[in-house]
């Protein structure tokens, strides 16, 4: 977490293999459906989790299929900027990232 | 009461403290390991009231916490599950203190021990398939209507392509299906993506998750990289993950 966004900026690899950064979406898939189930000492329900869904479908619109944490509220305050195609500008992300911490 | 709990993020095994030692967990805390009868569990001090019941419900749907923390989990499960035998938990498991994790180790050994052997020696690979869109059709720019008939017509044609090239698109879907399970101990579906969730245009027709012995992942490789110019479907293939879609065998523990 030194310098400007070091490590933040890096466009993520589109390879089919050894992807450094995961889609959220592939996450959540996993993180909410899958792992050991235990039942912890606080009731935890994640019945929530469609809308959970719910909400990231209308969010995940106006971003690009893989944000950094922190790009979301940025862009969700302002509207969100259509996505168009693959091509999401890696500068939008850095100065999305800049006013999302500032 | 103490303000903190005690975030579970894997059971695991033959983990040094040393080796969870620059680790970042969830909110920031350093990462431990607390072990009993050969299985550990990775564990970090989390803010009590950030997860305390009624807030946690709130906070599932607050995008911005929810990414924070599955990125938060992912990555220490991650870094940890590269050079270690590691279940990973359902988000977001948390407990009183040590002590109530260690009585759990204690009471679910077995259980524990027996879902990390199921896991040895394999990798989660995630494959989603997409049909292509208008794949099938290599007729160029067609003919103006000159009637609204005609355009009736064509529309209509168009519309029974894309039905059929989608049911072209599941069944060769199957097809690889099939192919990766042969290569696979374990297979899970997860749900198609929305278009919106999946950011992709073509519509999603697979998303499984194969358990691959890790010495088979070339093959994947391969037979991925064969169907590159497959007409009907795109083919994209995640991993490896730490196994979370297999990890559910200690669903019957408490």
């Amino acid at each position: 977490m030194t310098g400007p966004g070091s490590g933040e900026l890096e466009p993520r690899a589109t390879t089919l293999f050894g992807d450094e950064e995961v889609a959220l979406v592939d996450l959540l898939d996993r993180l909410l459906a899958g792992g050991v189930v235990l039942a912890g000492d606080l009731t935890i329900s994640l019945a929530g989790v469609d809308l959970v869904r719910i909400s990231l479908r209308a969010l995940i619109t106006s971003i690009a299929p893989v944000e950094r944490p922190g790009t979301l509220a940025a862009r969700a305050e302002r509207g969100g900027t259509q996505r168009s195609g693959a091509d999401a500008p890696e500068a939008v992300t850095a100065r999305e990232l800049e006013s999302g911490r500032g | 009461m103490s303000d903190t709990l005690t975030y579970v993020y894997a059971l695991a095994r033959d983990v040094d403290p040393a080796d969870v030692g620059d680790l970042a967990g969830v909110g920031g805390g350093p990462v431990r390991v607390l072990a009993a009868d050969g299985v550990a569990a990775i564990v970090s001090d989390v803010d009590r009231a950030e997860f305390q019941e009624r807030a946690l419900e709130e906070r599932l749907e607050d995008l911005e916490w929810l990414t924070t923390t599955a990125r938060a989990h992912h990555h220490v499960v991650d870094t940890l599950g590269r050079d270690h035998l590691v279940a990973p938990l359902a988000l977001a498991t948390v407990y009183f203190d040590d002590e109530r994790v260690r009585a759990v180790l204690a009471e679910n050994g077995a259980a524990f021990s027996a879902v990390l052997d199921q896991l040895a020696g394999r990798a989660e690979w995630g494959v989603k398939i997409y049909a292509r869109q208008g794949g099938g059709t290599e007729a160029g720019e067609a003919p103006k209507p000159k009637s609204g008939a005609e355009y009736l017509r064509a529309r209509r044609k168009a519309l029974r392509e894309s039905e059929t090239s989608l049911d072209d698109a599941r069944e060769a879907a199957l097809e690889v299906d099939a192919a990766v399970t042969a290569l696979a101990a374990a297979t899970r579906s997860h749900r198609l993506q929305d278009a919106q969730l999946s950011g992709q245009s073509d519509p999603m027709v697979l998303n499984h998750a194969y358990l691959l012995p890790v010495e088979r992942a070339d093959e994947l490789r391969d037979l991925v990289a064969s169907l590159a110019d497959h007409p009907r479907v795109r083919v994209e293939v995640t991993g490896p993950w730490v196994p979370y879609s297999f990890a559910q065998a200690a669903q019957g523990a408490s």
